[in-house]
């Protein structure tokens, strides 16, 4: 898998009809089994950025490339998971989980049997027949995430999925996501407006500036998993993205 | 407790009644208590030869489902093109809006005009009734679907007659089915209505008009107690389904 995105921009008119740019000339390239965070203030089309890979939002310039096919709409090569509210509530946990195989047409034993396999991986065995409502935020992230993996995507896109959640199982839940990449090798794009969030998961941190979003830098991280919040290393790199952060770089 | 402060009321008021009516003291304007009971202890019995309170309120039933199930059969399929294309929406609304505020009993002069007197008639009034509520209602609940839901949907490939029947509709059904109990209501509250047309000869709106050319005020009351409570056993059997099938309504997250 080979993910590349050519200077991509996307403009649109807001309501009050004056033309906002939101991305403007991202180029990037994404390697197969990558962990790639995509960090930035609120409102730097950071998601917007995730949604036009999805395939779901449209770009007004450039391209994204998924192995040399233009994305032009959502690709079975990529799963998606959102911030929060995406499992269906009429349908329990097991069901859920097998929903992308059923619109597929997979047949109910073997999707059953994907869907258990990927209730066990988010370890969530014994809720197959819980309902949504039953369940904790993290929990029912657990089965989003469940629910992306059982389509076997080579591409996990992940939209702020632990930004609805509290710190401890946030923390909780960005372990358990390492786990499972370490298991499945995924390349993952994970949007979070959190820098400590980004410093703990990715491979490469990919920030973008306030609007109009620009890639402001790309930062490797080198650091050995499981990394150490309290480390030296950890704070020195976190502080180098605050203050990217925090200077717009980009004053209007 | 409040299990008792519901019966009270309605105790109450038989007692003014039959107080009222012991004043009264005349059973051509308010009949006593007991001989409504009397009526209504008899459902199998023929009053003045038009037939019993069963056989009207079976008649009176049969005729609200049908109305009732055209009307849902063609509100539910509207409401879903409506509120999932901007375009039908827009094209159909202006209609919606002129003969939404129309009464269903505005309608029985035309109805008498294509279609005589008779069931055709009383059907068509039930159905106008049942429509319009059913209707908005499915709209309503197909806007206001969870956009993530149905992008989720997309993200796995999900093809468009896919997502209706399993992301619009499943979202959407329990707002459908408050049009439901609404469309019921009113289609119930016309049948009634349109069974008062002369020349209608069966049902418990016909049973009580004509058992006011008699004079007989106890029968008036027992169809209007009968036609209560049907509408309350109906709606609370609708209820009942909504809360097993749609228990996730204001709970999903």
């Amino acid at each position: 898998m080979k993910l590349k995105i050519e200077h991509l921009e996307k403009r649109f008119l807001s309501n009050a009809g004056e033309q906002i740019t939101a991305l403007e000339d991202i180029s990037l390239e994404i390697e197969d089994k990558e962990f790639v965070c995509f960090l930035g203030p609120s409102g730097c089309g950071k998601t917007t950025l995730l949604r036009i890979i999805a395939g779901l939002d449209s770009a007004t310039g450039g391209k994204a490339v998924i192995d040399d096919h233009v994305i032009a709409g959502p690709d079975p090569k990529m799963a998606m998971i959102f911030q929060e509210y995406s499992l269906y509530p009429w349908r329990n946990v097991i069901d859920n989980i097998a929903f992308g195989l059923e619109v597929r047409g997979i047949p109910k034993e073997e999707r059953y049997s994907a869907a258990s396999r990927y209730l066990e991986l988010v370890g969530l065995n014994g809720f197959e027949k819980s309902y949504p409502y039953e369940l904790s935020g993290g929990m029912r992230q657990r089965v989003a995430v469940a629910r992306a993996l059982s389509v076997e995507p080579e591409v996990l896109l992940m939209d702020e999925p632990f930004g609805a959640l509290d710190a401890q199982t946030r923390n909780k839940l960005q372990k358990e996501l390492l786990d499972i990449w370490g298991k499945t090798r995924k390349t993952i794009i994970f949007v979070t407006h959190s820098v400590d969030e980004a410093v703990f998961l990715a491979d490469r941190i990919v920030v973008l500036t306030r609007r109009p979003g620009r890639v402001r830098e790309v930062i490797p991280l080198d650091l050995p998993r499981p990394r150490d919040r309290t480390s030296a290393e950890f704070a020195r790199i976190r502080r180098h993205v605050l203050d990217l952060i925090e200077d717009p770089g980009h004053p209007q | 407790m409040k299990r008792y402060i519901k019966i009270i009321s309605p105790i109450i008021l038989i007692l003014i009644w039959e107080i009222l009516a012991i004043y009264v003291n005349n059973e051509y304007i308010l009949p006593r208590v007991g001989s409504v009971f009397l009526v209504l202890l008899q459902p199998f019995t023929d009053i003045l030869g038009s037939g019993s309170l069963a056989e009207n309120a079976t008649v009176s039933l049969y005729r609200v489902v049908t109305g009732f199930l055209l009307g849902a059969l063609a509100a539910i399929p509207v409401g879903i093109l409506m509120g999932r294309l901007q375009w039908v929406n827009e094209f159909l609304d202006p209609l919606i809006q002129i003969f939404r505020p129309i009464p269903p009993i505005a309608w029985i002069p035309l109805a008498l005009a294509w279609f005589k007197i008779g069931f055709t008639s009383i059907v068509f009034i039930i159905f106008i009734g049942a429509f319009f509520p059913i209707l908005l209602n499915t709209i309503d609940g197909v806007k206001r679907v969870n956009r993530t839901w149905i992008e989720t949907a997309y993200i796995f490939g999900t093809r468009e007659l896919q997502i209706l029947y399993k992301v619009i509709v499943p979202a959407a059904a329990p707002t459908i089915w408050t049009g439901l109990r609404v469309g019921f209501g009113i289609a119930w509250m016309s049948v009634v209505a349109a069974e008062m047309l002369p020349g209608t000869t069966s049902g418990l709106g016909y049973l009580i008009i004509y058992a006011y050319n008699f004079g007989q005020i106890q029968v008036i009351i027992a169809g209007m107690v009968v036609i209560g409570i049907i509408g309350l056993v109906i709606d609370y059997l609708l209820k009942q389904v909504e809360r097993k099938k749609f228990m996730w309504q204001g709970l999903e997250r």
